[in-house]
């Protein structure tokens, strides 16, 4: 079997010409042309990126990487010299032979000026500390002082360049422009216009990133305001990244405001599983609890974005009635209590007694590659039929993919699902009605719904449900097994385009529950014979080993955000 | 004494002249146009044929022509700008926006005069290859509109607008484009989004100066009225001729209007340079009212910097041997011209002086500019949005009698927190050099007010005695 | 919702659309357009021109709210405006604007646009009109009037009927 190498798909970036220019004091090369952010077209490249490639901090507000430039706020002003050039369009040169520098009477701003060969760029200076302290002053006159209660506090811009430019007193003794507060702006979004600095990323980002042409600003000069149309809701499917864009405290969300200070949270990187996109995410934690989701940076998957309902997609998590027990149950008859250790060897026992064929496995395509190479495993031994249940609802353009589950591609490749998902959940169906199939394992999945209704579970020998949520399979179950969600423990999904990203823990698994891959390690050893691995790192070079098209993957090289394999065709 | 010089308001002001076409054509009206589309192109000794629009661009140059809207750039530079390989469509745009407090000069030209700036315009767009031109006049000018629109349909029937023009090949079609309300849309790039349908937020630049990024992103000229005016008498007198005009480098007539605290404010057109601020102000616009005294003049609408009264300025200037000598100037005495008033520290603007005497408090005249600004900053940066009502709300107080004796220095350190290329535009510049001015060059006046204020709120009196 | 245009307004917006290009430069002369028509710019009326132009609601808003000379709100029948700025108020407008407005009934203090009880007359303190060398000056809806005086101010409002 050819081992198809696991590499990025782009081809190598063509040699970009590169210019010298000096930041500081520092020279460096930085290349003539960058992406346009929409376009990804190469266009001139700006102060901003090359102060950036050469580690210098430039304060900025309307300013980001990812949108169109607006150059409204003034923070990055900046000053700059280029080679002064005499009468007959030759460099002048000081006596020492290098170039001389004359310098711009006017500063610019860092995020939309073009560099030129040769320019120095002056970021420290006392001349343009004075602008930023102005600049700050003035964002600062009209805002209200309500850090204590700010949504934003600790991951404010405002705060955080005060610490570095303000005025511990303010010399403004007027009275300040009363702006609308705690605006509705839409399902998911509260706007307090006092708090806005009109950086307009918001805007930017709604009109150019998410195509919805929602939101401006109205009124003139100091009463601008930030606004949707009166009686319009700001309500698309992305409208909480403009949550994450505001550098200050205008926009919070309504999901996360006043639900826990910024600095409490534990962030642990993740991925979001509510589609094959497979978004970056950090997962903010506090005690055990998840309150947000956020956006992580990856181009190679969602740029800086996430969609609201994935990003909101996690109350299940902190359920109320989640499974935390391990159950052996007699349905219709109540159950009791056991054990991981006597669940996994009654459950391999009775596999183990189980004719060759005789046996089916439903596996989500909600879980990870690991867990479904194990479940895969043991479908081998056992000569299982195996499927997952397919999820295709209506996708857009952006990042929500109309496969809503994370890791179809991880459920295909281990081989527990076919090509098209789902088309063998009839054949077990028939298979447990013929009585031909008497045991069943159901791992994240209602199969009540998909098919193999009540009646069907109550044939069967043995029914064995992993389950997070109740449900009406668990209910019917022989052995009901607590699992946990994604945050609860690592592995690595394989989403739409082939990309294999790895998630962290973020939180302890409720109860009794406990990584199913844990578990299922337990059987496959007993069952299969072969001890495998305990660690996850093992268990996914182990699994890299055995796929083909996971060939060369190793836990440790997926880094942060992820490795793209070429899909089998 | 000096006289006016009439060549852009010749005959605008002569009983009897009326806007539309007949009477425009009884005094030679659109000949320059016959003669601008006639001119034949001419092989240079390299063999490079150079065409009419070519040839009048360079005679544009050579006529030293000064943009008359406010910055008084070279227009012959700013046609050179544009972008002419891009491949795109070039526009023109005429700035009718006439909205720089003191100028009233366009309104004159627009309402008695339309079709010598049509004529220009369109001599305009043939040198530049521009098929389609708007003139963007400011709402407040209805009737100025309407005039333009009957006026540009005379000049369609006549085929001096439109396809073929006059049998030439050349096609062109102007549209009449009206603001409302909005000072920021006399800059250029705040026009063109204005023209575009959006807010007037001036773009910054780089990268989009309007000569390669201009309306519709593409190649695109703004100028002024006045300036398209002087556009067709270069081309009728030649730009050898027209540099005649008015002094070295300061080339040409220019209306100046004068209003304020003078016995007959008004606009006088003359010879750049050829008459000073103290003739503009005594010998046309009839001095100051009995038994005044000046006190301040603002000489090139209401952003530039004031001049004090008895403000002496020393300036270079070329002896007769041709070397510099430097000279002290009394205000008065300045050479009504882009560059000695540049010179002095301030501008000539957009031609407007504004004319304060012994009468006027001068706290209360800086509100009012201020007020001015901080109702007619866009809004879009931060200095600006946040600078021009902040000083606006402090000169108010101080109006109104709740003055402080830190209040001059409170109000420079804002001011000077605005200009400088902190802006997106140079409405930066104009909302905080009248502040700059004002209370830098009448110090002790707002020292003292904030003094008397303390004094009579710490005497414990309520009302002010100012107001 | 009941908004709709007459076929002669419907008619001139749509040749003031052929006037440019990009639909959406048409929107001033559009909001003109429509403001002379109703009197003012509806909520209705925003969005209507909005649809017309292929836009979204807050496009249009964006410029009612820009630009003053567009009103929120229905103006008395005459609407008179009065030029603050430097020049002016040197000749007296602040005087000339608490006359109309003493005359009138109105805040004399009051800048923005002001009606009637009766809906007759709105006054508005409004930015330099470009007459500088005329001052006082104001304007009667279209009118404009130079060196207004109380006594001409009074005959101005007087022939209004």
């Amino acid at each position: 079997m050819s081992a198809p190498v696991a590499t990025e798909p782009k081809p190598a970036p063509p040699a970009v010409e590169t210019l010298k220019v000096k930041v500081d004091g520092l020279e460096i090369a930085v290349p003539k042309t960058m992406p346009d952010p929409l376009t990804g077209k190469p266009v001139p490249t700006t102060m901003i990126q090359a102060c950036t490639l050469a580690r210098t901090d430039v304060p900025h507000y309307c300013y980001h990487p990812k949108l169109p430039v607006a150059g409204n706020c003034r923070m990055c002003l900046v000053e700059f010299g280029t080679p002064a050039m005499g009468p007959d369009r030759k460099p002048v040169l000081n006596p020492d032979g290098t170039p001389k520098i004359a310098k711009s009477p006017r500063p610019a701003i860092a995020c939309a000026t073009p560099i030129s060969p040769g320019m120095e760029i002056y970021t420290t200076t006392p001349g343009v500390k004075a602008m930023r302290e102005g600049v700050l002053e003035f964002l600062l006159i009209n805002h209200p002082l309500d850090c204590p209660i700010c949504d934003q506090a600790g991951e404010c811009k405002l705060q955080e360049y005060s610490v570095d430019y303000g005025q511990a007193t303010s010399r403004f003794v007027e009275p300040k422009v009363h702006k609308p507060k705690q605006v509705d702006l839409g399902p998911r979004i509260v706007l307090d216009d006092e708090r806005c600095i009109l950086c307009t990323r918001c805007i930017r980002f709604t009109k150019d990133i998410a195509g919805d042409d929602a939101l401006g600003i109205v009124n003139r000069g100091s009463y601008n305001t930030l606004s949707a149309y009166p009686g319009k809701a700001f309500d698309n499917n992305y409208t909480l990244n403009t949550v994450d864009l505001c550098p200050v405290g205008a926009l919070t969300s309504k999901d996360f405001r006043f639900q826990m200070r910024v600095w409490f949270l534990k962030e642990t990187k993740s991925v979001c599983t509510s589609c094959a996109t497979g978004c970056n995410i950090v997962i903010g934690a506090r005690e055990e609890k998840v309150y947000r989701y956020e956006p992580r940076e990856n181009d190679a998957v969602n740029s800086s974005w996430m969609c609201d309902s994935g990003r909101l997609n996690y109350k299940w998590i902190g359920a109320e009635n989640r499974l935390t027990e391990i159950r052996r149950q007699n349905p219709g008859a109540g159950g009791e209590k056991i054990t991981w250790t006597t669940a996994a060897k009654e459950i391999a026992d009775r596999l183990l007694a189980a004719k060759p064929g005789t046996v089916a496995i439903v596996a989500s395509a909600r879980q990870t590659n690991e867990e479904l190479f194990l479940l895969s495993q043991l479908a081998k031994k056992l000569n299982a039929l195996t499927d997952s249940v397919p999820r295709i609802q209506i996708g857009d353009k952006l990042l929500l993919s109309a496969d809503r589950n994370p890791n179809s591609n991880g459920a295909k490749l281990t081989g527990i699902a076919p090509a098209q998902l789902g088309s063998n959940l009839r054949k077990i169906a028939e298979g447990i009605g013929k009585g031909t199939i008497k045991t069943l394992l159901v791992f994240g999945e209602d199969v009540t719904r998909h098919g193999i209704g009540a009646d069907l579970l109550a044939k069967l020998d043995t029914l064995v449900a992993s389950e997070i949520l109740p449900n009406q399979t668990t209910k019917l179950a022989h052995y009901v097994l607590p699992g946990c969600a994604h945050a609860e423990k690592r592995g690595t999904f394989t989403n739409g385009k082939g990309r294999v990203q790895k998630f962290m823990k973020a939180v302890e698994p409720r109860g009794d529950a406990r990584p199913e891959g844990e578990f299922l390690h337990e059987l496959v050893a007993a069952v299969n014979g072969n001890p495998g691995f305990t660690s996850i790192e093992g268990l996914f070079n182990w699994m890299a080993r055995e796929i083909p098209a996971f060939n060369g993957l190793t836990w440790g090289g997926l880094g942060d955000t992820g490795v793209t394999i070429v899909l089998p065709s | 004494m000096p006289q006016e010089f009439r060549l852009i308001l010749k005959y605008a002001d002569e009983p009897g002249y009326t806007p539309d076409i007949e009477c425009y054509l009884r005094h030679g009206g659109y000949e320059s146009l016959r003669k601008a589309l006639a001119i034949a192109p001419k092989t240079l000794p390299d063999g490079k044929v150079v065409g009419a629009p070519e040839q009048i661009r360079d005679d544009v140059k050579l006529s030293g022509l000064r943009g008359r809207g406010g910055a008084g750039f070279s227009c012959g530079l700013k046609w050179s700008f544009v972008d002419r390989r891009s491949g795109k469509p070039i526009y023109l745009i005429c700035n009718a926006d006439e909205s720089e407090p003191g100028t009233f000069k366009d309104r004159q030209i627009l309402h008695k005069d339309p079709h010598q700036m049509i004529e220009g315009m369109i001599i305009s767009c043939f040198a530049n290859d521009v098929k389609l031109a708007y003139i963007y006049i400011r709402g407040e000018f209805p009737e100025g509109a309407r005039i333009l629109n009957r006026a540009l349909n005379e000049a369609r029937a006549k085929n001096f607008l439109g396809k073929n023009i006059l049998g030439s090949g050349y096609d062109l079609e102007i549209h009449v484009h009206r603001g409302a309300g909005a000072y920021i849309c006399g800059e250029e790039t705040g026009l063109i989004e204005s023209l575009e349908g959006k807010r007037a937020y001036p773009r910054i630049k780089p990268p989009y100066f309007p000569a390669i990024l201009g309306l519709y992103q593409c190649p695109t000229i703004v100028n002024n009225v006045e300036t398209l005016c002087a556009v067709k008498h270069i081309v009728g007198m030649g730009g050898a001729e027209f540099a005649k005009l008015g002094t070295p480098n300061n080339t040409g007539t220019r209306i100046v209007s004068v209003s304020g605290h003078v016995r007959k404010p008004g606009y006088y057109e003359i010879e750049v340079g050829k008459a000073t601020i103290g003739q503009l102000i005594n010998d046309f616009a009839g001095g100051l009212r009995e038994g005044r005294k000046l006190k301040a003049v603002i000489p090139g609408g209401s952003s530039a910097k004031v001049f004090k009264a008895g403000e002496k300025f020393k300036l270079k200037k070329k002896g007769p041997d041709g070397k510099d000598i430097e000279q002290e100037v009394d205000m008065l005495d300045l050479p009504y011209d882009f560059d000695s008033l540049m010179a002095a520290g301030s501008m000539s603007g957009s031609g407007a002086l504004i004319i304060m005497d012994d009468s006027t408090d001068i706290v209360a005249a800086l509100a009012n500019l201020s007020e001015f600004y901080a109702h007619e900053s866009c809004g879009q940066c931060t200095p600006c949005r946040e600078g021009s009502l902040w000083m606006s709300k402090a000169l108010h107080r101080m109006a109104h009698g709740e003055g402080r004796k830190q209040d001059a220095d409170y109000l420079l350190k804002i001011a000077d927190n605005i200009p400088g290329g902190r802006t997106i535009c140079a409405f930066g510049e104009a909302c905080s050099w009248p502040v700059q001015s004002f209370v830098g060059k009448f110090k002790d006046e707002f020292v003292a007010r904030g003094e008397a204020d303390e004094a009579r709120r710490a005497a414990g009196a309520t009302r002010p005695s100012h107001s | 919702m009941a908004f709709s245009v007459p076929a002669n307004l419907e008619a001139e917006i749509t040749e003031l659309i052929s006037h440019y290009p990009q639909k959406r430069s048409a929107s001033l002369m559009i909001l003109h357009a429509v403001q002379e028509h109703f009197g003012w710019i509806s909520q209705e009326a925003v969005e209507w021109i909005a649809a017309r132009l292929e836009l979204q609601p807050i496009n249009v808003y964006e410029l009612v709210t820009f630009y003053p000379m567009f009103r929120r709100e229905p103006a008395g029948k005459h609407v008179v405006k009065v030029c603050r700025t430097l020049s002016c108020a040197l000749g007296g407008s602040h005087e000339l604007h608490g006359h109309v407005c003493q005359k009138l009934g109105l805040d004399a203090h009051a800048h923005g646009l002001q009606t009637t009880a009766d809906g007759k007359f709105s006054v508005e303190f409004v930015e330099c009109l470009a007459s500088c060398g005329t001052a006082p000056v104001m304007m009667c809806n279209e009118d404009f009037h130079q060196a207004v005086t109380a006594a001409k101010a009074d005959e101005i409002l007087g022939k209004c009927a």
